[in-house]
């Protein structure tokens, strides 16, 4: 179950390495598209697991399958080189992202498989919840530690 | 003629003196030290408040907060400072230093040798601490981890890498008052301490001047990058609107009002704190928007 849930990545890893595009690339605004998203929906789970909102197991089970499926989106196109913050305004994503792909890459999969474990637990009630969403928060602000400049 | 070329020597031989004088390295009262007795257990929060494992620990992934074997590099205008081994080892750590001269390398910035540190180590703020939260924090970290890995020398060009020249700098910028002042409520204050005094959060969210000083006038309005080319965000000032619930929880988690997470050096920051009791860091938020509203 686990496995298949994280496949993709190894795709992943491929495309990244795959060589540049120009500047001004429409990968920037999509790929910061899809973290708005990953917020959108933590809004949710994260508001429950702190008291922001009443927990709603039906809501909370929504939020998490979306965040499942979005941390699944495959990243081929959205990581063109030469689309970092040295050359390029309007992101935030590091140079060091394409001299450590690898480690980039584990960072995703770490997440894809902390989203994985939410969507297992989130119906189950608050007290399953707030560790699993603890668990995702610490997979995005793993990769943002490294590879995300500050703002 | 003769009289006026004396003088000139003169004046000089005391402004020397003088500027001997004041770059001089002051420790603490022998006193202050001798009378304290440590608890581990209660220098353990301290540790956590201070963020000393954010720069003092490995640099690997998933390096071990509590082995304080050093290497982290900081990059500023006046060179590149490598965080030292403050492990408990006996000779490449600080394993055979006395808890005087702890208290002197962690409040005064000034060495066993009796040299002085580079301000890169935050000691204008833990010269604001409690000298017993200290002597327990010294307790603590002998209780961890020793390891052998030898520190690694700064990389520093003329004159910053003469050490009595920070002399200046403390005689300058270092002061033991803190900077929100007033009428503040019990919880602010406390919040004061962990912030002002352990926690240096003004030591990044800060501006410095051109010798590298905080400029308290700007206090927590948000930084340049000392070491990248991003900016460290504001905490105080028009430009912050968040709550007292928001900084906690994020202080706790990470997480923004947003649901964004924290990165950059916040994250490690975030590491440390998230293990402190709750209402330690509803202080922390409650002094920060008091700070704010100054
Ligand atoms: C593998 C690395 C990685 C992981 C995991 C990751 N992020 Fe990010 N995130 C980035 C990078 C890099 C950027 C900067 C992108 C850019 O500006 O081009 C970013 C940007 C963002 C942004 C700002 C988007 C914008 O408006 O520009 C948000 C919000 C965000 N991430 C939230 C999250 C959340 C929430 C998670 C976890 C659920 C997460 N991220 C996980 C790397 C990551
Ligand atoms: C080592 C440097 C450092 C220290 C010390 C530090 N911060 Fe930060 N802080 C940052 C950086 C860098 C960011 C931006 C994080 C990011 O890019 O995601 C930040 C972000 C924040 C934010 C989010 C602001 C926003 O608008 O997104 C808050 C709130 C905050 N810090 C509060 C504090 C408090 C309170 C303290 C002290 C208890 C503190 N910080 C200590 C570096 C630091
Ligand atoms: C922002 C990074 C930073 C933080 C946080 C920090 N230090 Fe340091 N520390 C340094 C640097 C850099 C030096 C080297 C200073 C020098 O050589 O002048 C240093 C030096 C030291 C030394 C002297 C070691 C020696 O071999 O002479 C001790 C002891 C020490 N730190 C203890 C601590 C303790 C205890 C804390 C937490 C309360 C702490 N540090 C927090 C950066 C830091």
């Amino acid at each position: 179950m686990a496995i298949s849930r994280i496949i993709g990545s190894a795709a992943l890893v491929v495309a990244l390495a795959a060589p540049a595009l120009a500047q001004d690339n429409p990968a920037v605004g999509a790929r910061q598209g899809q973290f708005k998203l990953y917020g959108h929906n933590l809004a949710v789970l994260g508001g429950m697991a702190q008291g922001r909102m009443e927990y709603d197991a039906a809501m909370a089970q929504t939020a998490a399958d979306n965040l499942f499926h979005i941390t699944r989106h495959d990243q081929s196109r959205l990581w063109p080189e030469g689309t970092d913050s040295s050359t390029i305004m309007e992101t935030r994503a590091k140079a060091e992202i394409w001299e450590n792909l690898d480690d980039f890459t584990a960072k995703f999969v770490a997440l894809q498989e902390a989203s994985a474990g939410l969507q297992d637990v989130a119906g189950n009630g608050l007290d399953a919840l707030r560790p699993a969403v603890g668990a995702v928060g610490q997979a995005c602000g793993a990769c943002h530690e490294d590879y995300r400049e500050e703002s | 003629m003769k009289r006026a070329a004396y003088l000139v020597l003169a004046l000089g031989l005391l402004g020397g003196a003088a500027a001997w004088f004041v770059t001089r390295p002051v420790t603490l009262p022998a006193t202050v030290s001798a009378r304290l007795g440590g608890d581990a257990q209660a220098g353990e929060r301290i540790f956590l408040a201070g963020g000393c494992a954010s720069c003092h620990m490995g640099t690997e992934d998933g390096a071990d907060h509590k082995v304080l074997r050093g290497g982290a590099e900081f990059q500023t205008q006046f060179g590149t400072f490598y965080a030292p081994n403050i492990s408990p080892d006996p000779d490449h750590g600080i394993g055979g230093w006395t808890q005087a001269e702890f208290l002197n390398a962690v409040m005064r910035g000034v060495s066993p040798a009796g040299q002085h540190y580079y301000p890169a180590f935050p000691y204008a703020s833990y010269a604001k601490a409690d000298p017993q939260d200290m002597a327990d924090l010294y307790a603590y970290m002998m209780t961890l981890p020793a390891d052998a890995t030898p520190s690694r020398a700064h990389d520093l060009g003329f004159p910053f890498n003469i050490r009595r020249s920070v002399g200046v700098w403390k005689a300058l910028f270092v002061d033991h008052d803190w900077v929100v002042t007033g009428d503040l409520t019990a919880q602010e204050t406390e919040g004061r301490y962990l912030a002002e005094a352990l926690a240096h959060c003004a030591e990044c969210h800060t501006p410095r001047n051109a010798l590298g000083g905080i400029d308290t006038a700007r206090w927590l309005q948000g930084a340049p990058n000392p070491s990248g080319s991003g900016r460290i965000p504001p905490i105080a000032g028009e430009a912050f609107s968040w709550s007292a619930f928001d900084i906690s929880a994020y202080l706790e988690s990470g997480f923004t009002p947003s649901f964004d997470v924290a990165g950059g050096s916040m994250a490690k920051v975030i590491a440390n704190l998230g293990q402190l009791d709750k209402p330690e860091l509803d202080a922390i938020a409650a002094y920060i928007l008091r700070a704010g509203r100054e």
